[in-house]
């Protein structure tokens, strides 16, 4: 059996991997692209503010800016980092060879991608987004946004979203089926989890905006009358189908950071994370409770005094497993030996910062004060507050921390530490100052003001900032490329203080993850051995062959098929001046092409058997395990 | 009665769908799945429920809806998702012939709903209550419309397995294919129950 299975070089490697670790890797490539298209748009943002009566861009390009800057870096920026972590990382944590759904796996990656690149096409087609990230109706109708903008928001998101939502589905099946003898659920490190919790969000929110984007598009496309108010439709039903799926989004952003941070706090002091069950209990709760609030969006809409009420005591209530998780963290450090590494620096700056985060949360959950601070840049700097310095900040820990178990090498430390101060002073200076821009007045989403109303200053130090963060960011990149030339030379706890499986295994990690299964003996299995004197983890198993599942051109091809049909369904009803092409795509015939090809593709995936591949302990000893 | 399963065929487990780990793993994320795709419908639901009463100028349900039609395409779905069920029994027993048999019984029973839906749009397209016409029927076409795509897709699935089966067997591989076609087709049902209660009989008495 062994090798029957032809194994892919080159590019064709990459677009066939069903291997967690390469998909991770995929991701985290997208996820870095559109993270930087992203913060181009952040920065062009910060220019046109710098002054007052800017003319850089004019109102519309900047509401296209502002629109597509939220929604890349949601969707396309933040999620797929995370979900480049969790993929490399949570099979690893569990002990693991592989996830419950290796091809879904893959899929989930390139429908997430082709829908963010369809997103992103916009640009170069002409037609960008330009009803805010949230595509409030009637902005978003056909009568006011009468571009294809909102049509590549509409499709390009549910076509990513499908793939979120496999990724999700798959990561809860792999915690729950694949994990290794005696790593039981209260054994988990924390980001295994905080990701299991952020997967059952992703499955219950999700589906949510999908309904959400087909009836908005329903509505664009085919004349439907959902938020058609003439036609009986309704423009807050949008606002209420968004928002629950759009407040558990924010809880899906930063609970995997809080995985991250545990994980990093607790390396990094030489001790056991304080309050594991606690900081369980907390992640469930705020998992739980992020579905009952979305509301709290809509307080200046109208829902009356006892809805708003309702809303603001949940909204606050979340503070309480959230001020456990942070009490925790900081009794983890309490009197442990705390190493400064680049990761740990980015994880403890962390916690004030998120706190700051949290403390205007609970101001605007308070509905009477809300009103005053709804819509203004005060708002601005609450969610960047937690999205940039609580979930952006947890991604560069974890990335510092887990580069060379997922590249073989160490991330420069100084340069890791210059990027850090960088990037931490850029980004209180870019939206600490916000607040009292907010206060004063000045409204979110507006191209420009008047000069004289003291927003100038406060404008200019906060646009200073936001290069200052970019400036941070590249350095990360110029670090990356350096490391990139150095030798892989880790062995397998690079930082010598490694408490989770992850760390037993070679950097970078072999595609069979684990020669022998682990038995896990207790929570922070590693480390448990470690000082009970023994060099590696029991086994659970003799040395046997070890089964793989094939590489597959299949999901690349429905992803390539949904993002054909995507197209189709959105120019249809265009006048492309050329007779063929009108004949392709006002009957449909492109958008039925790509539906067939997607299809066609689940029917072979049906009828095909995937036997996999072995492999041999003989191949195992040649490859070595590094002693 | 045939001879009990352990005497047919002792390499046949109890629940073949789950002696697998790639079958538990299929098992369990399909009913995963299925939670995904019941936040789906309920919010397709609470958009029916926001919009039912916005007819505009168009046919209200009471005077769209027949019930007679819709309690005998209720019935032969129901009676689709028992014969779904005797087809797993007999998995269970490992009695492929049977299997098969109640699963082509199954896929009938769902082209013959299709079939009176698709009438029955048609019947109503015909009296002015087209997807265009107001918010209800754009709500009422969406609702039972995507429903109605999962019962097209369940028949072409369910078919598949058929051929799929017919060719290879029936093995550890094929057996969680068809155990979890069927929870699929049983979610279809419950749904379909949601259906008949909200839409029809709320629309014929409120």
């Amino acid at each position: 059996m062994a090798h029957t299975v032809k194994r892919h070089r080159g590019i064709m490697d990459w677009l066939t991997t069903v291997d967690h670790k390469k998909i991770g890797i995929l991701y985290l490539l997208a996820g870095a692209l559109f993270f930087g298209i992203g913060g181009i748009e952040a920065i062009l943002i910060r220019i046109q503010l710098i002054k007052p009566m800017n003319d850089f861009v004019d109102a519309q390009t900047f509401n296209e800016l502002i629109t597509m800057h939220g929604t890349t870096m949601i969707f396309l920026g933040a999620m797929p980092i995370i979900l480049a972590l969790m993929n490399v990382i949570v099979p690893l944590q569990i002990g693991a060879r592989d996830v419950a759904f290796p091809f879904l796996n893959a899929l989930g990656f390139w429908t997430f991608f082709f829908g963010g690149i369809l997103l992103n096409l916009s640009w170069l087609i002409g037609s960008v987004p330009d009803a805010g990230w949230t595509s409030y109706l009637p902005l978003a109708s056909v009568d006011y946004s009468n571009s294809h903008g909102v049509d590549f928001y509409t499709i390009g998101l549910q076509i990513s979203g499908l793939g979120t939502l496999i990724g999700g589905i798959n990561f809860l099946a792999t915690i729950i089926n694949m994990r290794a003898p005696g790593m039981s659920f209260m054994r988990m490190p924390m980001f295994t989890w905080a990701s299991f919790i952020t997967s059952a969000l992703i499955l219950f929110a999700f589906p949510a905006v999908t309904v959400g984007l087909i009836l908005l598009m329903f509505d664009r496309l085919f004349g439907g009358n959902f938020f058609y108010v003439p036609n009986g439709g309704n423009v807050v039903l949008w606002q209420h189908i968004f928002w629950i799926f759009g407040h558990p989004e924010v809880y899906i952003l930063i609970l995997p950071a809080f995985g991250i941070i545990s994980d990093v706090v607790s390396t990094f002091s030489r001790k056991r994370l304080f309050g594991y069950s606690s900081m369980v209990f907390a992640t469930v709760l705020i998992g739980f409770l992020g579905f009952m609030v979305w509301a709290h969006h809509m307080f200046a809409v109208g829902l009356g005094p006892v809805a708003n009420a309702l809303f603001s005591i949940a909204t606050m209530l979340i503070a309480v497993p959230t001020g456990i998780k942070i009490f925790n963290w900081l009794f983890t450090m309490w009197g442990g030996s705390i190493q400064f590494t680049a990761a740990n620096m980015y994880a403890i700056s962390f916690i004030p910062t998120f706190v700051m985060g949290g403390v205007t949360g609970v101001m605007l959950a308070s509905a009477p004060a809300d009103f005053q601070f709804h819509d203004t840049y005060f708002v601005v700097a609450h969610f960047h507050y937690t999205i940039v310095g609580g979930l952006v900040l947890g991604l560069f820990a974890g990335l510092h921390y887990w580069w060379p178990k997922m590249f073989g090498r160490m991330l420069n430390e100084p340069l890791g530490k210059v990027t850090f101060w960088l990037f931490w002073i850029g980004f209180q200076l870019t939206f600490f100052i916000q607040h009292f821009l907010g206060l004063l007045g000045m409204q979110r989403r507006v191209f420009t003001y008047l000069p004289n109303q003291g927003f100038d200053k406060m404008n200019l130090v906060s646009t200073i900032g936001a290069i200052m963060m970019g400036v941070g960011v590249i350095l990360f990149l110029v670090n990356v490329v350096i490391t990139s030339t150095k030798p892989k030379n880790l062995g397998n706890d690079p930082w010598g203080d490694g408490r989770t499986l992850e760390w037993t295994i070679p950097s970078p990690v072999p595609e069979y993850n684990f020669k022998q299964t682990p038995l896990v003996r207790g929570y922070d299995a590693w480390w448990k051995e470690k000082m009970e004197g023994n060099t590696e983890m029991p086994a659970a198993e003799p040395v046997g062959s070890i089964h793989m599942p094939s590489p597959s051109i299949l999901p690349f091809m429905m992803s390539v098929g949904l993002f054909v049909a995507g197209f189709g369904f959105m120019f249809a009803k265009d006048d492309f001046g050329n007779t063929a092409l009108n004949f392709l795509f006002g009957n449909h015939l492109i958008a039925a092409f790509g539906l067939l090809i997607t299809f066609g593709c689940m029917f072979l995936r049906s009828v095909k058997d995937d036997h996999g591949y072995h492999i041999e302990p003989e191949e195992l000893e040649q490859k070595g395990v590094k002693a | 009665m045939s001879a009990p399963a352990h005497h047919v065929d002792d390499q046949w487990p109890h629940e073949p769908e789950k002696a697998t780990l790639e079958g538990r793993n299929k098992v369990i994320g399909f009913w995963l799945f299925l939670g995904g795709e019941a936040v789906l419908f309920g919010t397709l639901f609470a958009t029916f429920l926001a919009l039912r009463n916005q007819i505009g100028d168009g046919p209200s349900a009471a005077e769209l809806f027949k019930l007679p039609m819709i309690a005998t395409v209720t019935a032969i779905l129901l009676v689709s998702s028992l014969t779904s069920v005797f087809a797993i029994q007999a998995m269970h027993r490992k009695e492929v012939k049977a299997m098969l048999n109640w699963l082509i019984v199954t896929v009938i029973l769902g082209f013959c709903f299709l079939g009176m839906e698709i009438y029955e749009f048609v019947e109503y397209v015909h009296e002015g209550h087209t997807f265009t016409t107001s918010a209800f029927s754009s709500s009422f076409y969406t609702l039972v419309g995507f429903h109605g795509a999962h019962v097209a897709f369940g028949v072409a699935w369910i078919s598949i397995l058929i051929a799929q089966v017919r060719k290879k067997g029936l093995n550890l591989v094929t057996a969680p294919k068809v155990y979890v076609s069927a929870i699929y087709w049983h979610f279809i049902d419950v749904v379909w129950v949601f259906i008949f209660t909200v839409v029809y009989l709320m629309g014929k008495v409120g």
